[in-house]
């Protein structure tokens, strides 16, 4: 604040204190106009469109159905099959892609020659779209001349055909997002490593513990946040899951989610409810829908965080008295 | 929420990025060279790094491969190892069958005007909430935080009748408007500005009687450069992979990418090696930016993050 009152400054002081009360809103204005606009506002109306019977063809008739479209929703095995689909695929792409980005950023955090080399190339499948990585995924994937079927053969399994079995469909397209954002984890939980004090390392190093030890008892805690951090990321992924089954479909397979809807994710369904049966209302519903699964993994993750915390470890990480970081 | 990220962005500094002076870490450096990493890399450390790096970067040399040679070829085993003579042949039919000129025009002016404009958003949005004070700062930024809870596609509904509405179906602004900001970026900025700006600079600008907006251009710009380019270059790869809204907003008359590159896998081409050149044409910008810029990128990254 200015401080000095010199009467012929008044006039600029007014200016100032202007500019010091108002300019801070209309720097961040732009944000959360353009977020309300069309970030919020679209969510919560599509909760009052999930209350309507909207088609594609004439979107400005609105037919009011109240709870319907929901009550239609879970009654419909179509919905609880892409449910579960979503949750399988999530839970086989996103565990061993953080346990795998887990391990490679610990190796990356070795003194290292070539580290440069080794981050950049990890992370370079982040730079293929999901169109690109699904294509040429399908094509490993092939059944009749696939590579990954030929490899296979080396060790005597006859070729499978990854499109059409369920499990195998869905550890084909598992295998899409994995190879897409193990890298990028990598680099997030290397950062996060880099940042713990060396000294926690001594002290456990002194107190003979091993370097599994060490791993488990400061650096795996050490990065807690940010495991947290790509588990959210992750798991809202996850439930969007859309592209990737989409493009291995190769086709009129693609939005049913193969034959059997056997690959078939909520986005898919939420796609197929609007665009192709042009039922928006019922569109809205699943996406409402997925929105309070999210919220409902994450008040059970934080219930989960809290109880696992309370559990005494089993080694204990010595502490030096050291100002915390994280506040 | 914001406990859960802060020390995500705040502790990451990863030494392949020159940024701002952390004076603690200069500080630690200093007393004890070679702090930060543990143990000398093994031999067995240096074979399962390589094994990583094969598996990332072996479908992107395989897409080359299958891109250059033809169906029959492609369709045999074992596969194709080494490029063929057809790549050329490929790429050409590729962007014909797909209207990839188009696309990749599309995906240019897309990505370019997401990525500028949160860039100039955010680092605006991140110098107030860094080194200005206002009644509900916290808050707000809690708010921010907040949103990147909130995944976007949840509202397409809506957003295609808006669209609709305003006359923009199937046009470009459909995909560009919705995604002009960003919170990671505004929570990257404030990040990287709280540390690198010192507050003397500020009061110093002041005491010049320069106003705030003043400030913002001729000193808080030129010193957030370095991560301005970061936040820029990981906003345009995002961009430009972005599938779930384009792919509802846009038809095949006026793809972006990842839009054009559907119509390769929905049967309207059956040649194999046609399908792999596409897929590696839309690509190809973007490898061509991580050859350069791939270090930038991965201490962009490392400082905190963007997942779209």
């Amino acid at each position: 604040m200015a401080t000095s009152i010199d009467p012929r400054q008044s006039r600029r002081n007014i200016l100032h204190r202007l500019d010091l009360g108002a300019v801070p809103y209309t720097f961040i204005a732009p944000f959360f106009l353009i977020f309300g606009a069309f970030g919020l506002y679209p969510l919560l109306y599509t909760f009052w469109i999930s209350l309507h019977r909207v088609e594609l063809s004439s979107l400005d008739t609105m037919e009011w159905r109240g709870l319907a479209n929901f009550t239609e929703l879970f009654e419909d095995d179509r919905f609880w099959n892409a449910l579960s689909n979503t949750f399988t695929i999530g839970v086989i792409s996103t565990v061993p892609q953080l346990l795998m980005a887990l391990g490679l950023a610990h190796l990356l955090n070795y003194r290292l020659r070539g580290s440069v080399f080794f981050r950049v190339a990890v992370l370079t499948p982040y730079a293929t779209s999901v169109a690109a990585a699904a294509l040429v995924f399908t094509m490993l994937f092939e059944r009749d001349f696939g590579m990954i079927n030929w490899v296979l053969g080396f060790f005597g399994v006859d070729n499978l055909d990854w499109e059409s079995q369920k499990w195998p469909a869905q550890f084909a397209i598992s295998t899409i997002v994995i190879w897409r954002w193990t890298g990028y984890n990598a680099l997030l939980y290397l950062a996060a490593m880099q940042a713990i004090p060396k000294d926690l390392y001594e002290a456990a190093a002194i107190d003979g513990a091993s370097r599994w030890q060490q791993f488990r008892t400061v650096t795996v805690p050490g990065i807690s946040a940010t495991i947290v951090f790509t588990i959210v990321l992750s798991t809202i992924g996850a439930t969007q899951l859309f592209g990737e089954p989409l493009i291995f479909g190769q086709g009129p397979n693609g939005i049913s989610g193969g034959a059997d809807n056997q690959y078939q994710t909520l986005g898919l369904l939420l796609y197929e409810e609007g665009w192709k049966n042009y039922q928006m209302g019922r569109a809205s519903a699943i996406a409402w829908a997925m929105f309070l699964i999210l919220i409902l993994i994450f008040v059970l993750q934080r219930v989960l965080a809290r109880v696992l915390s309370r559990t005494p470890r089993p080694v204990k990480a010595p502490r030096r008295a050291r100002p915390s970081r994280t506040s | 929420m914001t406990t859960d990220i802060a020390p995500v962005l705040a502790d990451a500094h990863g030494r392949t990025t020159p940024t701002a002076p952390d004076r603690r870490n200069r500080f630690r450096r200093v007393l004890r060279p070679g702090a930060g990493r543990q143990h000398h890399a093994g031999p067995l450390a240096y074979i399962l790094l390589g094994l990583a790096a094969l598996v990332s970067l072996f479908p992107l040399y395989w897409t080359m491969v299958a891109a250059s040679t033809d169906n029959t070829r492609v369709s045999q085993t074992p596969p194709p190892f080494l490029p063929g003579p057809n790549l050329f042949k490929n790429l050409a039919t590729a962007w014909q069958d797909a209207a990839l000129g188009k696309a990749m025009l599309n995906s240019l002016i897309v990505a370019g005007v997401i990525a500028l404009s949160t860039v100039f958003f955010a680092t605006l949005a991140g110098f107030a909430f860094a080194k200005l004070r206002f009644k509900g700062r916290n808050i707000l930024l809690l708010l921010v935080i907040g949103t990147m809870l909130v995944p976007p596609q949840l509202g397409v509904v809506p957003l295609f009748m808006m669209m609709a509405d305003l006359g923009w179906g199937q046009s470009l602004p459909s995909v560009i408007f919705p995604t002009l900001v960003s919170a990671v970026g505004v929570f990257f900025m404030r990040q990287y500005l709280t540390e690198a700006l010192p507050d003397e600079l500020i009061e110093a600008g002041r005491l010049d009687g320069a106003h705030s907006l003043r400030i913002f251009w001729s000193i808080v710009l030129p010193i957030a450069r370095p991560p301005m380019a970061v936040l820029f270059m990981i906003t345009f790869v995002h961009a430009w992979n972005d599938f779930f809204w384009p792919f509802i907003a846009l038809d095949m008359t006026n793809p972006t990418v990842p839009v054009a590159l559907t119509q390769l896998s929905a049967g309207y081409v059956r040649d194999q090696s046609v399908i792999m050149a596409g897929a590696l044409l839309g690509t190809l910008p973007l490898l061509a930016m991580f050859l350069v810029f791939g270090r930038q990128i991965v201490g962009g990254i490392m400082q905190g993050a963007v997942k779209g």
